[in-house]
């Protein structure tokens, strides 16, 4: 069987949108992963705009180190902005 | 003149709809998931496009004619695609070369529908033109990458070149209706078609280290109804519904 990189796929669906990711695929190059992202994941006008990375370029954070990286700010609730008296003119907050 | 026009449509009609049909043959087939489905896409716009040029045509025939008795009830020898579109699928190289020998083509031409004095058709042509700049840049990067890869790949490719050559010429040999369409100003710029390929074919086989074969012989006869033998087959496939079951519908 083929052994092509595996690439991460991120799709801007319009603009002022981020990049989204949205999959990943296998490609030989960063060319056919561009035409590979496009046939693959923007069929059904998904997106404006492509990005394409190979996977082991990505650095991921490890699930065991979960408890020490996120449950600190757990009980940390005043670092949302909620706790503030809007005026009553003030929409869309 | 009205004849030649329906006839120069049927002819563009088939390209599409023929190369569209082998192509979706390779649905559940592809090397790969990615190619199974940007051969099965490109299939898609190709029919998609034999639908739009069909109902044009079947509004010059009236009488009851629509894109699926264009498509469905004609037999090969009323079909007027070039015999290059017709050949087998071959392995993964010969398909990918078939395709690129005819996009190369088909960019060229729909490049001069564009400017078209057919309001219609030059409207196909636009929306056309961009699905087929996009099968030109995805057969030519595979002409390359498998021209240029393995020396298994490169064997393939040059086998098939070897195979398909002699199924270029038809396409630059005008048909009466291409001529009377020309001299007409539906099918603008006939001469210059050729050159535009050749130069096209050119600069991506030098970058797929592939040769570019001299002057060959040339087969010819399907823009006027006399196919290869394998058309028939193909036909009978995708003829088989409406064949058995006239007036069939989803």
């Amino acid at each position: 069987m083929i052994k092509w990189p595996l690439w991460e796929v991120f799709i801007r669906s319009k603009n002022g949108l981020n990049h989204k990711h949205v999959g990943s695929l296998h490609a030989a190059d960063a060319e056919m992963a561009m035409t590979n992202a496009r046939d693959v994941y923007t069929r059904r006008s998904e997106g404006i705009s492509i990005w394409v990375v190979e996977s082991e370029h990505i650095s991921a954070s490890d699930p065991d180190e979960g408890e020490s990286l996120f449950d600190p700010a757990n009980d940390k609730v005043y670092r949302h902005p909620t706790f503030y008296n809007l005026p009553d003119e003030l929409k869309h907050m | 003149m009205q004849d030649h026009l329906y006839n120069f449509l049927l002819h563009l009609g088939d390209n599409a709809l023929v190369l569209g049909h082998r192509l979706s043959e390779w649905c559940g087939h592809g090397p790969i998931l990615e190619q199974d489905m940007a051969m099965t896409n490109i299939a898609l716009d190709l029919v998609g496009q034999s639908r739009n040029i069909f109902q044009l045509a079947a509004n010059i025939k009236g009488d009851g004619a629509s894109e699926d008795t264009l498509a469905y009830t004609r037999d090969a020898i009323a079909y007027k695609n070039v015999l290059l579109v017709e050949q087998k699928n071959g392995d993964f190289g010969k398909t990918i070369l078939r395709q690129f020998l005819y996009d190369a083509f088909n960019y060229a031409r729909y490049q001069r529908l564009l400017t078209s004095n057919n309001k219609d058709l030059a409207a196909i042509a636009e929306k056309s033109i961009k699905e087929i700049t996009y099968h030109l840049k995805w057969s030519s990067e595979w002409v390359i990458r498998l021209g240029d890869g393995t020396t298994e790949s490169s064997r393939r490719i040059n086998e098939a070149l070897e195979d398909l050559w002699p199924y270029t010429g038809e396409m630059f040999k005008p048909a009466d209706y291409e001529i009377a369409c020309h001299e007409a100003g539906i099918y603008p710029d006939l001469d210059g078609l050729k050159s535009d390929w050749d130069e096209e074919v050119k600069t991506i086989f030098a970058e797929a280290g592939l040769t570019v074969p001299g002057e060959a012989w040339m087969h010819d006869g399907g823009k006027r109804g006399v196919h290869s033998e394998h058309l028939g087959y193909l036909l009978a496939e995708m003829q088989f519904l409406q064949r058995a079951y006239p007036g069939q519908e989803w």
